[in-house]
Order: C-alpha cells, then sequence, then structure tokens
C-alpha cells in the first residue's frame, strides 16, 4: 500500500493511530491525582512533540543515513519561522501562504550552506555548518533588523498591511478557518482529554513527513547515502558521485528543518533570533542520538523524551517534592528532597545528561536499540524466531573453507 | 592500439620513484597479468588507471580518451571496474544491498534522485544481482551483513560488484591474496567463466603464479617502477630477467 511493503505499511499505520491517539495516551492519570504532573497531554507540549519530531525525522535523513553531522540545523528553524510571520503579517493569518515559503526558503539557504559545507567532510564538516547557524543568528540578531525585527522578535502588528485579511477572518494562526489556537476538552471519569486544532494540523504533517522518510529510506537513494556513510571510496569507484547525492540529503534534512520552523510560527506568530542559535541545532543532534541513529522512530522517540523532560521535569518544584515524599521522617525527607533537587526543576538538564550518557555508553543505537533488545529477549524466552528480517540477529561469519 | 594505453607513466612519493617510465599495453579481450616483486609500483601504477593517483608524467589513455584529472565516478562510468588488494564493499550493508548500488549506477548514472521507488520494487535490477550472486555461489548469503563476512567471502562479493557492471576493463589487484586453496581455484574458474562469456578485458596484479599462469594471456613484469619485461606466459616462464627480479639479484 502506498508504495511501501507489508511491513512497512504497518509499521506506517501504527505510527499514524498512535500519533492520532497522542491527546489520550499522554494523559494517562485522572486529574487532582499525584501524578498527574506526568501527564503530557495539553496543547503546547504536545505540539512541540510533532513538531521537533519532524525536526528530528528531517535531520536523520542526513545525520542517519549519510553520517555528516550538522551543527547548524537551527538556522533553518529560524528561516521558516520569519518567513511564515512574514506572510502574516503581508497577507494574512491563514498558514497555508507561510508554510510552503518557509519549505522553499530554507531550501534554497540549505543548498547554499550545503554546497559549501560539503566540500569537507567529518568534523570540518560540522564546524562549517556551525559556522553558517552562528552567522544566521548573529545576522537575524543584529544586521537584518529590518528584515528580523532583531531582539525582539518578528511578530504580527496591528498597522502590518495584511492585504488578504477579511473582516470575519480569526485574529491568529489558521488553516482555512481552523484556528490552531482551539481546543475542544472532553472529560471521561476524571480524566480530562484536549483535542487541539493545532495539534492536529501538525500531527497530519508530521505523518506526512514521516512516511517521505519512509520512502526515502528505502529508496534507491536513501541506499546511496547509507553507501556514503559506509564506504565513500567504494562508492566513488562504483560510478557514483557522492558529492550530489549528500547535497540533496542536506536540502531536504533542511527543508525538515523549516517546516518545522514553520510550524513553531503557525502555532504561536513569533519569530525570534534565539530559534537559530547552536544550543538549538545541538538538541536535534541529541534527539536523534537519543532516539537511535538513522531509525526511523529514533528521533521522534528522542525528541518526545528531551520535550517532556523539559517541560515536566523542570515544572517539579520543591513544593511538588514534599507533597511526594511527605510521608517520610523528616530528616531522611529532606535528605532525599536535597538529592532529587539536583534532577528535576532548573535542574532538569542533568537528568537529561545522565540519560543521554547512559544510553550513548549502554546503547550506542539509542531508545530504539533499547526496545530491540527487549523484544529480543521476550522472543528468545518465548523460543520462537523473530520473523523481522531488519531484527534478526546477524548471521554468523561464514567459515572459511 | 590497445584498449588502455600507457605512456612514459612515472610518479615519485618524495624520494622514492615509485614509478619510472611505464609504457604498456592492454589489449581488448585479453587477460593482462602484471607482476612483480613487492613494493614494485604495481598498486601505484593501478592508483594511476582509476583516478585515485595522477602521475607525475605520461598518458593514461582507456577506449581513445585520457583518464587523467577525471575522477574516479567518471572513470568507472567510462567502463573501468577495480577490485582493491584489500577489500572495498560496503560493510554496514547486507550483501543485496552491495549489489545493488553497482547496479544502479550502471543503469543510473553518477546522479539520479530517485527518492521515492522502493529498492525491491526494482524487479530488473534484483534479477541481475542475483543472477551474479548466483554466478559467484553467494546466493545464499544474501541477506548477510557485510562485515561479517569471511575476507574470502568481502573479496568474492567485491569481484561479484565490479561484474555486475560488466565494465569493459577489470582491474584486479591480487584478487585471491588472503583466499584458502580451494576459494583461489574458484575465483580461478569464475574469472574464465565471465571471460568466455563476455567480452572483457582484466588487467590482473597477483603474486600467486599459479593464478597467473591460469589466467593471463600477455604478462608485464614490474621491478622498481619499470617494465622489465611483456610477452606471453609461456616465455615469461624461463625468462632470466624475471627471475632475477624475482631472487632479488642485483642486475
Ligand atoms: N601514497 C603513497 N605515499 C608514499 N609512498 C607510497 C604510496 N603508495 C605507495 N608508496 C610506495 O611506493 C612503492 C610502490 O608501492 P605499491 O603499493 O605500488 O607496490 P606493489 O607493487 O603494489 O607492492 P605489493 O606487492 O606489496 O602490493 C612502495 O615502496 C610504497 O611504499
Ligand atoms: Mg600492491
Amino acid at each position: 500500500m502506498l508504495g511501501l511493503n507489508k511491513k512497512d505499511t504497518r509499521f506506517l499505520l501504527i505510527v499514524v493511530a498512535l500519533t492520532m491517539a497522542t491527546p489520550i495516551l499522554l494523559q494517562p492519570f485522572p486529574e487532582g491525582s499525584g501524578l498527574a504532573q506526568f501527564n503530557a497531554g495539553y496543547p503546547d507540549l504536545m505540539q512541540r512533540f510533532a513538531i521537533f519530531g519532524i525536526f528530528a525525522i528531517g535531520f536523520n535523513i542526513l545525520f542517519g543515513l549519510t553520517g555528516y553531522l550538522s551543527f547548524g540545523h537551527a538556522a533553518f528553524l529560524g528561516i521558516g519561522s520569519y518567513s511564515v510571520v512574514w506572510m502574516y503579517k503581508l497577507l494574512d493569518y491563514n498558514v497555508i501562504y507561510g508554510l510552503p515559503l518557509a519549505i522553499v526558503m530554507s531550501g534554497i539557504f540549505a543548498l547554499l550552506i550545503g554546497y559549501i559545507s560539503l566540500r569537507r567532510s567529518g568534523i570540518y564538516f560540522s564546524i562549517l555548518t556551525l559556522a553558517f547557524a552562528q552567522m544566521s543568528f548573529n545576522l537575524a540578531y543584529s544586521v537584518l533588523t529590518p528584515i528580523t525585527n532583531g531582539e525582539t522578535g518578528l511578530q504580527v502588528y496591528t498597522n502590518d498591511p495584511q492585504v488578504l485579511l477579511g473582516a470575519t477572518e480569526p485574529r491568529s494562526p489558521h488553516f482555512f478557518g481552523i484556528v490552531m489556537n482551539n481546543s475542544s476538552k472532553v472529560n471521561v471519569g476524571d480524566w480530562v482529554f484536549t483535542f487541539n486544532n493545532g495539534y492536529y494540523f501538525c500531527a497530519v504533517i508530521a505523518i506526512l513527513a514521516f512516511y517521505l522518510s519512509l520512502r526515502i529510506f528505502r529508496s534507491p537513494f536513501g541506499l546511496m547515502l547509507r553507501a556514503i556513510k559506509s564506504n565513500q571510496q567504494r562508492l566513488n569507484y562504483t560510478g557514483l558521485n557522492a558529492r550530489p547525492y549528500t547535497l540533496a540529503a542536506f536540502v531536504i534534512s533542511g527543508m525538515y528543518a523549516g517546516l518545522a520552523g514553520g510550524l513553531m510560527a503557525s502555532m504561536d506568530p513569533l519569530a525570534g533570533a534565539e530559534r537559530m542559535q547552536w544550543t538549538a541545532s545541538g538538541e536535534v543532534v541529541l534527539m536523534t542520538i537519543l532516539g537511535g541513529v538513522g531509525t526511523m522512530m529514533g528521533p521522534v522517540l528522542g525528541a518526545g523524551v528531551i520535550k517532556y523532560m523539559e517541560n515536566i521535569f523542570s515544572k517539579i518544584n520543591d513544593q511538588v517534592l514534599h507533597g511526594w515524599f511527605g510521608w517520610m521522617p523528616d530528616g531522611l525527607e529532606d535528605f532525599v528532597i536535597g538529592i532529587s533537587h539536583f534532577f528535576v526543576g532548573k535542574s532538569w538538564h542533568l537528568t537529561s545528561g545522565l540519560l543521554f550518557m547512559i544510553v550513548v555508553i549502554f546503547l550506542p543505537g539509542g531508545l530504539v536499540e533499547g526496545g530491540q533488545r527487549i523484544r529480543a529477549m521476550f522472543a528468545k524466552k518465548r523460543g520462537d524466531d523473530d520473523d523481522d528480517p531488519k531484527h534478526q540477529p546477524k548471521q554468523a561469519p561464514h567459515v572459511a573453507e | 592500439m590497445g584498449i588502455l594505453e600507457v605512456k612514459g607513466v612515472g610518479k615519485r612519493f618524495g624520494g622514492l620513484q615509485a614509478l619510472g617510465d611505464v609504457n604498456l599495453s592492454v589489449q581488448q579481450n585479453t587477460v593482462h597479468a602484471i607482476i612483480g616483486p613487492n613494493g614494485a609500483g604495481k598498486s601505484t601504477l593501478l592508483n594511476c588507471f582509476v583516478g585515485k593517483l595522477i602521475p607525475d608524467t605520461g598518458s593514461v589513455m582507456f577506449d581513445g580518451q585520457s583518464v587523467l584529472g577525471r575522477s574516479p565516478h567518471e572513470i568507472n562510468q567510462m567502463g573501468i571496474s577495480r577490485v582493491f588488494q584489500t577489500p572495498e564493499i560496503f560493510s554496514d550493508l547486507n550483501v543485496m544491498e552491495n549489489m545493488m548500488i553497482p547496479c544502479f549506477a550502471k543503469r543510473d548514472g553518477a546522479f539520479r534522485l530517485h527518492a521515492f521507488e522502493g529498492v525491491e520494487n526494482e524487479k530488473e535490477l534484483v534479477e541481475k544481482a542475483e543472477q551474479m550472486l548466483i554466478d559467484v555461489n553467494m546466493i545464499d548469503k544474501r541477506f548477510m551483513h557485510a562485515a561479517s563476512m569471511s575476507r574470502g567471502d568481502k573479496r568474492r562479493l567485491e569481484m561479484a560488484m565490479c561484474l555486475v557492471q560488466e565494465p569493459k576493463l577489470l582491474l584486479l589487484d591480487e584478487p585471491t591474496a588472503g583466499m584458502a586453496r580451494a576459494d583461489t581455484n574458484n575465483t580461478i574458474d569464475l574469472l574464465k567463466e565471465i571471460k568466455e562469456k563476455r567480452d572483457i578485458t582484466m588487467a590482473i596484479i597477483e603474486h600467486d603464479m599459479h593464478v597467473v599462469f591460469s589466467l593471463a594471456e600477455r604478462i608485464t613484469v614490474l621491478a622498481q617502477g619499470t617494465p622489465l619485461v611483456e610477452d606471453t606466459p609461456e616465455n615469461i616462464k624461463g625468462h632470466p630477467k624475471v627471475r632475477e627480479a624475482y631472487l632479488g639479484e642485483a642486475h
């Protein structure tokens, strides 16, 4: 179906189902219970899961397949955001104008930056992309103020032209009248589920992005990209020119980043230079590695885990901790809270850092490898073989005749 | 006029004259062996044919066109494939994927953005790759991870990858090094078979004289960067200069 084989179709359908059910799945704890802290089914966060999922999926096409590690992809995020906000300012709040522009603009910039950066490989390539991204950041922050509104960030003002804005049209981002901010809340017993337009808009695009990347992974183009990572010398002596392949991968992943940036501005009509900072570029690298480089699901998973920790762990303050550990004897309680303090609230980075280290050291294949190992363990226990050729243990080396 | 014409090729590495003044003509549809002691410059010479090295002097013409200054992928697209002294394969991919890459390169050229087709739907190429794997006796290993194979298998895979491109000229740098006797004989048979089935020219570097004399129609002996003699296998066998070069006696 859809140009995919049976296994991939099943995979895609599972992803679609999970994405659609996210507002329910991320809300496992009843409202008002002690664990409601850990619910993540609110619009703002779910939108971020989808958007950073797209960012990471695109990044993985470059980094996961070719092995070229870009430290400058946040630049495209910013370009995407600025494009969308400009369309709000000039035309109106329908995101239909801004998003295609975001993809095109980031594609053009990626072509330029990629063309130059790909003259080098390895660490030099990474440094070049980093330099370009920092340059873009500085340009956006100061030099290009007329376009980016510098420090303040680009936003829509009442005196902007907005030539297409109708009298009855929504005054916030929408897609042909479907207003992103709007949600409907559904109460089921003690549970509250929020179904937000913005999330579903991002989710549908994320699924398309995922599908596209699945097709790329299975295509001859995807095979060439993996070949580049594996042995560029052999590729050249096989009659293939690695340069245009890597450049195409760079541009495609830049366009994914631009789309993600555009979606950020579609949820919240703002664009600021800080989106282009190197920390943002680094974040997508972490997401991809944490989830599993070169796997389909890994980057999405990594994006989810990091965004979850950023939003949920950072909200756990002393008060919450007292609530949890209140049953302990006082001395012990203070001690436990003292320790926990390092890992939650403002210090959530410590937790994510530790998690990252544990994964890199023990699961070089990322969280996906963790999942595969657990699956393999269960399969072994049941004593049946895994029919999935991808996950089949490597055949033992053939004994030399 | 040979399919490969090498004239006055010289290459210097710092103080070392790796190639002196090499003249060589490989005739179409022959197996031409280049032999010589270690460090004679055989691999260096091959590197000059495929764009890995650019000689300091001289010219290398393939099929009437100069290969000098062209990049490796352009030279391959002209019809030269090469098997390396240490097998160069895509070790992160499985055997079948390794085979598909040269198939695409042959059909689609140096670059094509075919991002949506699905590799497994390319029935014609899949069949071609599988047929080649049958020919080299590796079809049962087609889903094996290339990195986990024995050295002999890696070599066979590399050879299959080159052969599936149906090159006009196949360059083989010690194709049987590191192989067990049985594997060596299989390789000889395979190359003979390929030779019978297709119009192909081979230039082969080899230390194993059994291989050389089983396959070669012409032999060039290289020593210290210069060809000593070029002749038929029969004449080379008893040639005093060759024995001298191999026994390392001073001239
Ligand atoms: N890239 C290089 N830089 C410097 N010296 C080199 C380089 N490549 C080869 N050489 C030197 O050139 C000489 C010829 O090397 P080459 O590899 O061509 O020999 P060969 O005939 O293939 O030997 P073998 O039978 O051991 O493979 C050697 O002395 C080698 O050390
Ligand atoms: Mg050599």
